[in-house]
């Protein structure tokens, strides 16, 4: 099926959840906030979130930054 | 701690916080923090880059346990943006503290009044530790602080201008009025005499990152800065003299050879 991670189309075998999304994207789990369509799923949660057909993830880090945006 | 900055439940000895961004490397931003001797460091929550990983994280570079962090919600337009930025931020380091802003102008960076204060009452709400981004308008700071802000953080000139202290009439009115919250200049810093003239009008603190990352040496302008945010502050609690219009001697006339 297809979600949408971080804007882009994203293909992904059923039952794939959060926390297999975050390893197949060899992300570092401790430093990242997940959005599900546009509620925050706790890291407790990612376990047992999988997705649907067209869900919208957010995943985001912590970059550099002081105010305003460039 | 003597003189310490308190925020919130927080204590810290160093009066400056500072950026992450616009650094030429990461590398350079680590040893500029320590030069500058911060406590606090603000940075922003960006979506991972799924296609270009070569990037490094910023988190390898500044080490949580030395540096509070202070995520921000720079870049938001709208009070539903910066909430929902401050929510995923939470999340990450599992810390409620929020540099917010509410920005309502691209070319200037002045922030929105209203959505400021709608997002302040919403985050304190949700139990953020709220420190907002300010013009310097004694109104909106004391209705932030009414809405729960932990601090209160006027800009002392555009955001990245380097223009210096542009307003200090209003940051010394500012500094009369306000003593519920720290009050802590975000933005307008250049250089190392900006910084204390801001701590001599009295303020508790200072904010910047341009000033120092986009020096042609980060790392001296950090150590100099460290030094400005102190002489200031220690000249403001020492209490400057009076200002004359004449001469006055320090030397004693008695006993002068005649």
């Amino acid at each position: 099926m297809i979600i949408i991670v971080n804007g882009s189309e994203t293909h992904v075998v059923d039952g794939t959840g959060i926390s297999d999304l975050i390893e197949s994207l060899k992300l570092n789990p401790e430093r990242l906030a997940v959005e599900l369509n546009k509620r925050i799923i706790r890291r407790a949660n990612w376990d047992s979130t999988s997705f649907s057909e067209g869900d919208r993830v957010e995943i985001v880090q912590f970059v550099g930054g002081g105010a305003g945006s460039q | 701690m003597t003189d310490a900055l308190i925020i919130a439940d927080r204590q810290f000895s160093s009066r400056l916080i500072l950026g992450s961004g616009k650094y030429p490397s990461l590398e350079l931003m680590a040893k500029s923090l320590e030069a500058s001797g911060t406590e606090m460091v603000t940075v922003a929550v960006r979506r991972v880059n799924l296609t270009d990983r070569s990037k490094e994280s910023l988190l390898d570079y500044v080490d949580t346990k030395r540096y509070h962090i202070l995520p921000n919600t720079a870049g938001c337009y709208s009070a539903e943006e910066a909430i929902r930025t401050a929510m995923l931020a939470r999340e990450v380091l599992d810390n409620n503290w929020i540099k917010l802003e509410v920005i309502g102008d691209e070319n200037t960076l002045f922030p929105d009044n209203q959505g400021l204060l709608e997002a302040t009452a919403a985050l304190v709400k949700e139990g953020f530790v709220v420190l907002p981004y300010l013009n310097d308008d004694l109104i909106v700071a004391r209705r932030l602080i009414d809405a729960g802000a932990s601090a209160v953080m006027p800009l002392a000139a555009p955001i990245g201008s380097g223009l210096g202290i542009q307003n200090f009439t209003n940051l010394r009115i500012l500094r009369e009025k306000i003593s519920e919250v720290p009050l802590i200049v975000d933005a307008g810093v250049g250089t190392a005499s900006d910084a204390t003239l801001a701590m001599e009008l009295g303020v508790d603190g200072i904010l910047m990152n341009t000033g120092i990352a986009g020096a042609r040496d980060p790392i001296a302008m950090a150590e100099a800065m460290n030094h400005a945010v102190k002489a200031g502050r220690l000249a403001f609690k020492a209490g400057r003299i009076q200002r004359k219009l004449y001469a006055s001697a320090s030397s004693p006339v008695e006993g002068l050879v005649s």
